[in-house]
């Protein structure tokens, strides 16, 4: 009896005395990312000398590893040797890295606008939304990469179906979270808007749009990364163009330090659509924290 | 006077997926200009559907009910509503709440500013413009949303439980505040509460509705003394008025109780 009183009074303290731990946002049954892209935001210098500190120790550690264990450059070459060819392989990788990126951007605005814009108006009509979300769940499963050889066949070796592959990648992610966002319908903020006589398009850009931004904020992260994906697996299928299709090249020559240097230029893309997409959120999303 | 509010037999019925459920039954109320009503009565006995009703939130099934002369049918600039809970949007700050209406209104936002500054220091919330509602306590979150509510001016409040959330200290301090803002402004107001001692504290008229399906029960005359004297909580002529109404709902579940009328009432039928 004493100890369940005990209990209790524990109970009450956690829930009613205002923890100093760090808040960490819940949240069930969706990919969490919002959360780890406001753990990734950095205060203080303290934390900035970490990470470059673990940044030296690894680098360092790898490229002495690397030399006194005299493991050859074809098989794993140092941090150094890879500076060295990225820094060499500028002058002809540079075309490449501009080329992935395009297909990236140009495949990544179509695929998250259609996308977007389906979300938007398929979650006005329940009904149009379930028929749809089977054929939406059936593209966010499938790898879209499968169909570039198909698209090649059509297309040739053109920028053209790496666009198309991005767009498909990238798109049903971006609805699919989306449509999640637009779902959250709460009803008595909706009642608020419709009492000052709001219209139907009010209550979609001044309740229903900002109540969707941070899962729309996770979907175009999400989608951005598809798409990254999917156009160097696509630069790797077919032609003689993109940073995937010399990842492959490069590996058939054993030319390790220049493979790792074009892998490093895919990361960077990757990190920056990260930064972009935590900037993004931060601006407009960061109330729900 | 002029009645600003007349709302005659409303009834609403809504459709639920075990049938028809008969929320407000038959409910007739009669607010003259400047007065203060309060509407109590026991969970679920269709005060919010009443007050949704007469904003033209939703339609109500039979009767009718005029504001200002007018039938109710949609929102209007002339009626403002405040929610049970405070209901700001996190996405946007203070101020950006406050001028939220003018915003769906499409007024202009300048000629309101002396107003809602006014208003801002009345409920002491001068130095906040700039904070986010998560920054905020539930108490100036609410406040914040009763200088929304006054923000555009309208004629007539219509109060939905708005206190109903803060801690008891907290919502002694909102009542003194509502009861200032009445004395300054006069407007006609008509607050639903479910606790009888703030009804009896603010209104002049008590309306008591019967459980679900609301009806009028009894409509009490509070005859205690303006402005209320300090202290006036703490005395039996105040105590008895609250007594005898907390009675009379008391009575009103036994009587469908004996009936067999009485449902529990479990859910809510508007949010």
């Amino acid at each position: 009896m004493a100890k369940e009183h005990v209990d209790q009074y524990e109970k009450k303290l956690q829930e009613e005395v205002p923890s100093f731990e760090e808040h960490v946002p819940e949240r069930h049954g969706q990919l969490d990312i919002s959360a780890t892209l406001s753990a990734v935001s950095i205060h203080g210098w303290k934390q900035v000398v970490g990470i470059v500190a673990v940044a030296l120790v690894v680098i360092g550690g790898w490229e002495l590893g690397v030399r006194l264990l005299k493991v050859p450059e074809f098989v794993f070459p140092t941090p150094s040797a890879i500076a060295r060819a990225l820094v060499l392989s500028m002058p002809t990788v540079y075309q490449h890295f501009f080329i992935t990126l395009g297909e990236l951007a140009a495949g990544y605005v179509i695929g998250a606008g259609v996308g977007l814009f389906m979300a938007a108006v398929l979650t006005q009509a329940p009904f149009l939304e379930k028929i749809i979300t089977p054929y939406i769940l059936l593209l966010v499963t499938t790898p879209t990469i499968a169909l570039v050889p198909l698209l090649m066949l059509r297309m040739g070796f053109t920028i053209w179906p790496r666009i198309i592959a991005v767009a498909l990648a990238a798109g049903p992610m971006v609805m699919i979270n989306s449509v999640t966002g637009f779902r959250r319908t709460d009803l008595a903020k909706i009642a608020l808007a419709k009492s000052y006589g709001a219209t139907t398009y009010q209550i979609f850009s001044k309740i229903r749009f900002p109540l969707a931004l941070p899962m729309i904020n996770v979907g175009l992260l999400v989608g951005g990364i598809f798409g990254l994906i999917t156009a160097v697996a696509a630069d790797m299928i077919g032609g003689k163009m993109g940073l995937g299709n010399k990842i492959a090249y490069y590996s058939s020559l054993a030319r390790m330090a220049n493979f790792f240097a074009v892998i490093l230029l895919v990361s960077a893309i990757g990190i920056s659509i990260w930064i972009i997409m935590a900037a993004v959120g931060k601006r407009w999303a960061s109330w729900e924290e | 006077m002029k009645t600003v509010i007349d709302v005659q037999g409303v009834s609403k019925v809504y459709a639920s997926e075990r049938g028809p459920v008969h929320a407000l039954e038959n409910f007739s109320m009669q607010v003259e200009e400047g007065d203060f009503v309060a509407i109590v009565g026991p969970s679920g006995c269709g005060k919010t559907t009443l007050l949704w009703g007469l904003t033209g939130l939703h339609p109500l099934t039979a009767g009718k009910a005029f504001i200002l002369g007018q039938q109710v049918a949609k929102p209007r600039r002339e009626v403002g509503i405040i929610f049970q809970q405070a209901n700001l949007l996190p996405w946007r700050n203070l101020l950006q709440n406050i001028t939220f209406p003018l915003e769906i209104m499409k007024e202009s936002v300048s000629a309101y500013r002396e107003r809602i500054g006014e208003l801002l220091e009345s409920v002491e919330l001068v130095g906040f413009e700039h904070h986010y509602p998560r920054e905020l306590s539930g108490g100036m979150q609410q406040r914040a949303s009763i200088v929304r509510a006054l923000s555009f001016d309208p004629q007539v409040l219509l109060m939905d439980e708005p206190f109903g959330a803060l801690d008891a200290y907290t919502r002694d301090e909102m009542d003194t505040l509502i009861l200032g803002i009445w004395k300054k402004t006069r407007k006609t107001i008509a607050f639903v509460t479910h606790r009888i001692e703030e009804a009896v504290y603010l209104a002049n008229r008590v309306f008591v509705m019967t459980p679900r399906p609301g009806t009028n029960s009894v409509t009490f005359d509070i005859d205690l003394p303006r402005p209320r004297p300090e202290g006036i909580t703490m005395e039996d002529r105040y105590f008895k008025i609250v007594a005898e109404i907390k009675r009379k709902i008391v009575l009103d579940v036994e009587q469908q109780k004996r009936e067999g009328t009485y449902r529990s009432q479990a859910y809510s039928t508007v949010t």
